[in-house]
């Protein structure tokens, strides 16, 4: 068949390793002393950036948030959009680490890793955005249900507050998932350490890992159930996250298929990251090796899926729209289409929806440059759709006396930069201290190529 | 005698000499015996005979979760702080779905961990295992075999000799 001898000439490993050469591959970048230029370079830049976003959230706190672009009409602005956006990247790491853990996808096992780092920095990114956009932060904590002297409670009929369970709860098990995956690394780490404090390091967090084979079997057994945990609750939290819209009675907020569409909207943002790290990590670190053409192109074949599933419900939302007989609704969409906004939406159209047609052609997908390009397009693409359904819906609502016009400032922008750059250091730190590939699950896949070859 | 060891250890190159060497071990009567390998292998949790039992506690985990999810919304909503927000009843269930959901994920997840962590005896520092220098390899390449002391059936000269017929790279005593 076409597909297996595809299949063949692109392996999700490449051949020759066996379980030895996969270790000190990985543990190489770790337990070497020499800190690549390199790295040194892209932390420091990472490190100032972060800087930028210490000196934003100092500002945001001394004067309130009245130094962002937001008025009474649009009171969601830049930080009700990136915290949707750094959620759903956050999405491909769970899909990664758990669906395709149920549906024994392979070709996972090498870029799990570093995508559910990936989950967990941009959860917290994610995290900050809500926290801060409250305008008092140093009053979050009314949000947890606690039997406060105030004897108030916190209202559970609000999607807000589902929210803040579903987004704790997802960044709880995605932070417990990584690190048990990491328990086995650890133990690998500490056992192929030469100095000795780096050794104590790693053994403190390896928890004495000794690789019984009872402890495996409980291990194993605990991993497949997390993964079908976190397979429902990755659905879920982006479907809450869109319920903070779609419960509303806003023009184009207020539809039932807004769970669906975010939480696909979610999967393909996370995926494009994920390809916008693996490229240049590969080719840093020189895995090749591990994650091959073969990964770049299942990502682009995701991508697409996603991508299509997305563009559809940009087409669903006109329909309706016009479906609908309303008339805000009709003149929402209008207005996204040409008014102030125009030039947003119809980038957005681009990069989500006509530049991702590419990933039909075979040649592009296994093109790691022309990937990287489409993958950075629908970083951007999908922060647009974002800025769309929250910008264009308020800033035009239902009374033109109220109508108003949204643009951020400095302070929004250097915010959202600052989280950027926040991001890029917690991966440097993550590719410079943790193995950034699985290395027991390489090594099963070592051990299941060598006895089933390829056609699994 | 075999009270001044912890057992043998027999180092195997391959998956499939460890496999083997535990289910001859097995058949010769040992019982009280454990593999170490790098990665999960499932034949051997079969010759050892182990059935974890994690996925009991995760489900009395998941089901904590839910009734504390519905117990927080109603304790809230219906005795502490009754407020009517859009006409509906105080114990408006279908708005409580979403939560009792993410409890009910949120407990079974924690018990997971920590159930697997607990079950597993961990944190667990020192093990006599480690009192083998090629022990290191464990994590890395090698598979190795310990048959305990604790068997009734283990004797240092007859137990290192059965081992040694198993074709390892090697047998070392294991100090306690």
């Amino acid at each position: 068949m076409a597909a297996s001898t595809d299949h063949a000439e692109i392996p999700v490993l490449a051949p020759g390793h066996d379980y030895g050469t996969v270790t000190d591959k990985i543990t190489r970048v770790v337990l070497s002393k020499e800190t690549p230029k390199g790295w040194l370079l892209g932390f420091g830049i990472a490190f100032l950036i972060v800087m930028l976003m210490l000196l934003s959230l100092t500002v945001l706190f001394a004067k309130g948030v009245g130094v962002w672009g937001l008025n009474n009409t649009v009171a969601w602005g830049f930080a009700i959009v990136n915290f949707v956006w750094w959620v759903g990247i956050g999405h491909a790491g769970t899909l990664i680490s758990a669906i395709l853990l149920l549906f024994r996808q392979e070709w996972r096992n090498s870029i799990n890793r570093f995508a559910e780092a990936m989950t967990i920095f941009a959860v917290a990114n994610a995290g900050l955005f809500p926290i801060i956009h409250t305008g008092r932060p140093w009053l979050a904590y009314w949000l947890l249900p606690y039997p406060s002297m105030f004897q108030l409670w916190p209202q559970f009929r609000s999607p807000l507050l589902w929210d803040v369970f579903a987004i704790s709860t997802y960044v709880t098990i995605s932070l417990l998932f990584w690190y048990v995956g990491l328990i086995p690394d650890f133990a690998t780490l500490r056992d192929m350490a030469d100095n000795k404090v780096v050794r104590r390091i790693y053994g403190l967090f390896a928890l004495g890992w000794r690789g019984a084979a009872r402890h495996w079997a409980q291990y194993s057994r605990a991993s497949l159930l997390l993964a079908a945990l976190a397979t429902p609750l990755v659905v879920s939290v982006h479907s809450v996250v869109s319920f903070d819209f779609a419960v509303s009675s806003v023009p184009g907020w207020h539809t039932t298929f807004l769970p669906p569409y975010f939480v696909a909207g979610a999967i393909y943002s996370g995926f494009a990251m994920v390809v916008t790290l693996a490229i240049p990590i590969r080719k840093f670190y020189h895995m090749e090796d591990f994650i091959t053409d073969r990964h770049l192109e299942n990502m682009g074949k995701i991508m697409l899926a996603t991508g299509l599933i997305v563009f559809y419900a940009y087409i669903m939302e006109v329909f309706f729209a016009w479906y609908s007989g309303n008339e805000y609704e009709k003149f929402m969409i209008l207005n996204r289409m040409t008014g102030p906004y125009a030039p947003q939406y119809w980038a957005l159209i681009f990069f989500n929806g006509l530049m991702v047609q590419f990933l039909w052609f075979k040649k592009v997908r296994r093109t790691p440059w022309m990937l990287l390009i489409l993958a950075i397009g629908v970083n951007i693409g999908m922060w647009l759709e974002r800025f769309i359904i929250v910008v264009t819906s308020l800033h035009r609502e239902y009374l033109p006396s109220t109508w108003a016009y949204y643009a951020g400032t400095f302070w929004d922008w250097s915010l959202y930069i600052g989280t950027l750059g926040f991001f890029a250091a917690l991966l440097f730190l993550f590719l410079r201290v943790l193995p950034m590939i699985n290395m027991f699950e390489m090594k099963e896949l070592v051990h299941h190529l060598s006895h089933h070859g390829e056609e699994h | 005698m075999s009270e001044s060891v912890y057992g043998l250890m027999a180092k195997f190159d391959t998956p499939e000499a460890v496999v083997e060497a535990a289910r001859r071990a097995r058949a010769a009567g040992y019982r009280k015996m454990e593999a170490y390998t790098p990665f999960p292998i499932e034949e051997l949790t079969e010759i050892l005979n182990f059935k974890p039992i994690i996925q009991y506690l995760v489900f009395v985990g998941g089901v904590v979760g839910a009734i504390t999810g519905f117990g927080l919304q109603y304790y809230a909503s219906v005795i502490a702080y009754p407020l009517i927000i859009g006409g509906r009843p105080f114990n408006s269930w279908p708005a409580f779905i979403v939560v009792i959901f993410e409890l009910t994920v949120l407990f079974a997840g924690l018990t997971a961990v920590f159930g697997m962590l607990g079950l597993n005896g961990f944190p667990h520092p020192y093990h006599p295992v480690f009192n083998v220098d090629d022990f290191r390899l464990v994590s890395r390449d090698k598979f190795f075999l310990v048959i305990e002391a604790k068997d009734p059936r283990f004797d240092l000269e007859r137990t290192r000799a059965f081992l040694e017929s198993l074709n390892p790279e090697d047998v070392t005593e294991v100090q306690p």
